[in-house]
């Protein structure tokens, strides 16, 4: 997994709440038993005006103007401002690829969906969970400033605006340790390989029926 | 010890370790996988020299992406094709049990799991599917993961987790007649919405849960994810025991005594504490029917396509402005004058025995309106499927207008063939109508089996308990 440090990136404003990961990547690019090449169909559907097939040329398809992924002001974001629920329904993690392979590295919204915040972390992108009323307060100002713009520093938990003003935010400390470190659960997991095997061999002897 | 409840029981019974900060590692029993979200995380397994931790937990089955028709000439789109043998030829190296296209166990993950027994009171049952909560219905810790979860249970038979709240969501009173699991589950999600549930493992209890069967009970808790909560669950009583009793997976002999012993155990204590209750009256829960993007947009029969203007949240008034766009319809419609075009019944939420059941009654003798262009009928799995022709079911939609399908995810996402026309309306037993969710463009409408049939009978929904047989 790639390292999260720090970040500084233009910002763009998703102004829904309940974005589900039908949206973000549709069903049809589920197909690729790859873990990369999602971005050019993140959103699809709300992104270009024809249908989308794995497979097809990307840059030869009409984008929808009134999307704001594709105003010109926001070009290379990196950072996605979204509203409550980001991430519901599907468990997909091909969701936070889609969203990593595009380019976001942080996600800032008031509340996420537990498997999508959860698969985030695995993947490099940083999901961000700050209050409405401040949530309301980017809204604002970044849809009136062109160029707006974000600094993020995990290390510190904070975020730094232009003006260089602050706001803190809140972090798992041991997901925050495996972000800054790009470290691999598995690894991790399997450090504990002794216990994990004691806690099977004793769970064997007492429900024999779960090892069928 | 202090009253704990069912949630917290499963969680004990299952800390392989914990540290200061509340991170546990957590034993999986059960692993489930499907062709879509597995292939990366064996291919991780490979790239990193791994091997499974323990083959024997683990069942795969194809589902997504396989055709509902003829199956004799294989799957005709090569990108699904390829991912269906990806996982053949994964299951085949790793030496995992796999139900393949051609076999009659074949089918939807969630269907086969409690099918085969496979799905045990007590467990730990995960899968890369949101789904997954499903099998809370038999007192099991359920869950939906993501594929590098899937690779990590894959690897080390564990997931790093912290434990949710526990909520308690109490149906009090004895359900309606006429009245489904999942339109409870609705009416729930209606209630609470879909962010509800977030960070909570919900229990279901209540004389309107008891009231339901397993297969009611598997509807309903299929559905907690769609509340926001990774895990729903039923405490075991002794409908959950007869379930299991004599599937091939299932323990026999004194293990099975030993077995029934523990599963007795497994409801919450009496004083336990809950984080968050929510409580319903079942005798209020009528049939539900969603007319929204979101299945929070929930209303019943006799209700009408609420009015953006009378909602004071900005950001919600906004959602339901688009949404009612995007479904086409108008504001203050009555339910029983929306006419889809097409209907599916199907789905991990609805596609058991008793749910072909339900529609086959109200489709007796019956035919298909002019105006719906295709009823469809997926059973959840080869052994429903063969279980419904052996009760002459398949003749009776056969004989009203229904299509008899092979077992699959289907139109419920539409990976595979069947999907909806832009624009094209939907009575569904699915789980989600997530704009785009059948086919771009499609339009959802989520109802219980007998709801569907219903619609499908005349054409516009309508109160299926008038169709039923006296």
């Amino acid at each position: 997994m790639e390292k999260f440090t720090t970040l500084d990136g233009i910002v763009v404003p998703l102004d829904r709440a309940n974005i589900d990961t039908d949206a973000i990547i549709p069903k049809q690019f589920l197909k690729s038993i790859k873990r990369s090449g999602f971005g050019p169909n993140l959103f699809d559907e709300w992104r270009y005006l024809d249908h989308g097939e794995p497979g097809m040329d990307n840059t030869q398809r009409s984008v929808n103007p009134d999307f704001v992924l594709n105003y010109p002001r926001y070009q290379g974001a990196s950072i996605l401002l979204a509203r409550k629920n980001f991430g519901c329904g599907s468990s997909r993690e091909h969701a936070p690829w889609a969203l990593e392979d595009y380019g976001f590295r942080v996600i800032l919204a008031p509340s996420f969906a537990d498997i999508f915040f959860n698969n985030s972390f695995k993947n490099g992108l940083l999901p961000i969970v700050l209050s409405e009323d401040l949530i309301d307060q980017l809204f604002t100002e970044v849809e009136s400033q062109e160029g707006y713009r974000l600094n993020i520093d995990l290390e510190k938990q904070t975020i730094t605006k232009a003006d260089g003003s602050t706001i803190a935010f809140a972090v798992d400390a041991f997901r925050k340790h495996c972000l800054l470190n790009g470290l691999d659960d598995i690894g991790l997991t399997l450090q504990h390989a002794d216990a994990i095997t004691a806690y099977e061999n004793n769970r064997r002897k007492q429900s024999p029926w779960l090892f069928q | 010890m202090a009253a704990r409840t069912l949630y917290d029981k499963l969680w004990d019974d299952h800390v392989v370790h914990q540290d200061d900060d509340g991170t546990a590692l957590l034993y999986i029993d059960r692993h489930l996988v499907h062709e879509v979200t597995s292939p990366q995380a064996f291919e991780g397994l490979r790239l990193a020299g791994r091997k499974p931790w323990r083959t024997s937990s683990v069942l795969a089955s194809p589902d997504h992406n396989v055709p509902t028709t003829d199956r004799s000439l294989g799957i005709a789109d090569e990108v699904s094709r390829i991912q269906v043998e990806t996982l053949d030829q994964n299951c085949s190296e790793f030496g995992i049990t796999e139900f393949k296209m051609d076999d009659i166990r074949q089918g939807i993950v969630h269907v086969i799991g409690p099918e085969e027994g496979a799905t045990l009171p007590g467990m730990t049952v995960v899968c890369g599917d949101s789904h997954t909560s499903t099998h809370g219905a038999f007192g099991a810790l359920a869950f939906g993961i993501g594929t590098s979860e899937v690779e990590h249970v894959l690897a080390t038979q564990c997931l790093i987790q912290k434990k949710s709240s526990n909520m308690l969501v109490k149906v009090n009173g004895n359900l309606p007649v006429g009245i489904t699991g999942k339109d409870v589950v609705l009416a729930i999600i209606g209630k609470i919405g879909t962010a509800g549930g977030t960070g909570y493992a919900i229990e279901f209890a209540g004389e309107g849960i008891e009231d339901l069967s397993l297969e009611g009970r598997m509807s309903l808790c299929n559905m907690a994810i769609e509340a926001g909560a990774r895990a729903g669950m039923v405490a075991v009583d002794a409908k959950t025991i007869d379930y299991v009793r004599g599937r091939p997976y299932a323990p026999k002999g004194d293990d099975w005594d030993k077995a029934v012993q523990y599963w007795q155990t497994l409801h919450s204590d009496e004083g336990a504490v809950f984080d968050a209750v929510v409580e319903l009256d079942a005798q209020d829960i009528q049939p539900q029917v969603t007319w929204g993007t979101s299945p929070e947009m929930v209303v019943t029969i006799d209700g009408k396509v609420p009015d953006p203007l009378n909602e004071p949240d900005p950001v919600k008034k906004e959602g339901m402005l688009r949404a009612i766009e995007y479904m086409g319809l108008e504001a203050n419609t009555p339910i029983t004058d929306i006419r889809p075009d097409k209907v599916f019944i199907g789905s991990c939420t609805n596609s058991r025995i008793e749910d072909l059941r339900a529609a086959a009654a109200i489709a007796r003798g019956r035919k298909v309106a002019d105006n719906i262009k295709l009823a469809m009928v997926v059973p959840g799995s080869g052994l429903v499927k063969q279980q419904a022709e052996q009760e002459g079911l398949d003749t009776i939609f056969i004989a009203a207008g229904f299509e008899w399908r092979e077992p699959g995810c289907s139109m419920c996402l539409a990976m595979n063939a069947d999907r909806l026309e832009p624009g094209e309306r939907c009575a569904s037993t699915s789980n989600r109508n997530f704009e785009g969710r059948q086919g771009q463009g499609g339009r959802t409408h989520l109802v219980s089996p007998a709801m569907a049939a219903a619609a499908a009978i005349s054409g516009h929904f309508v109160d299926s308990r008038k169709l039923s047989v006296e």
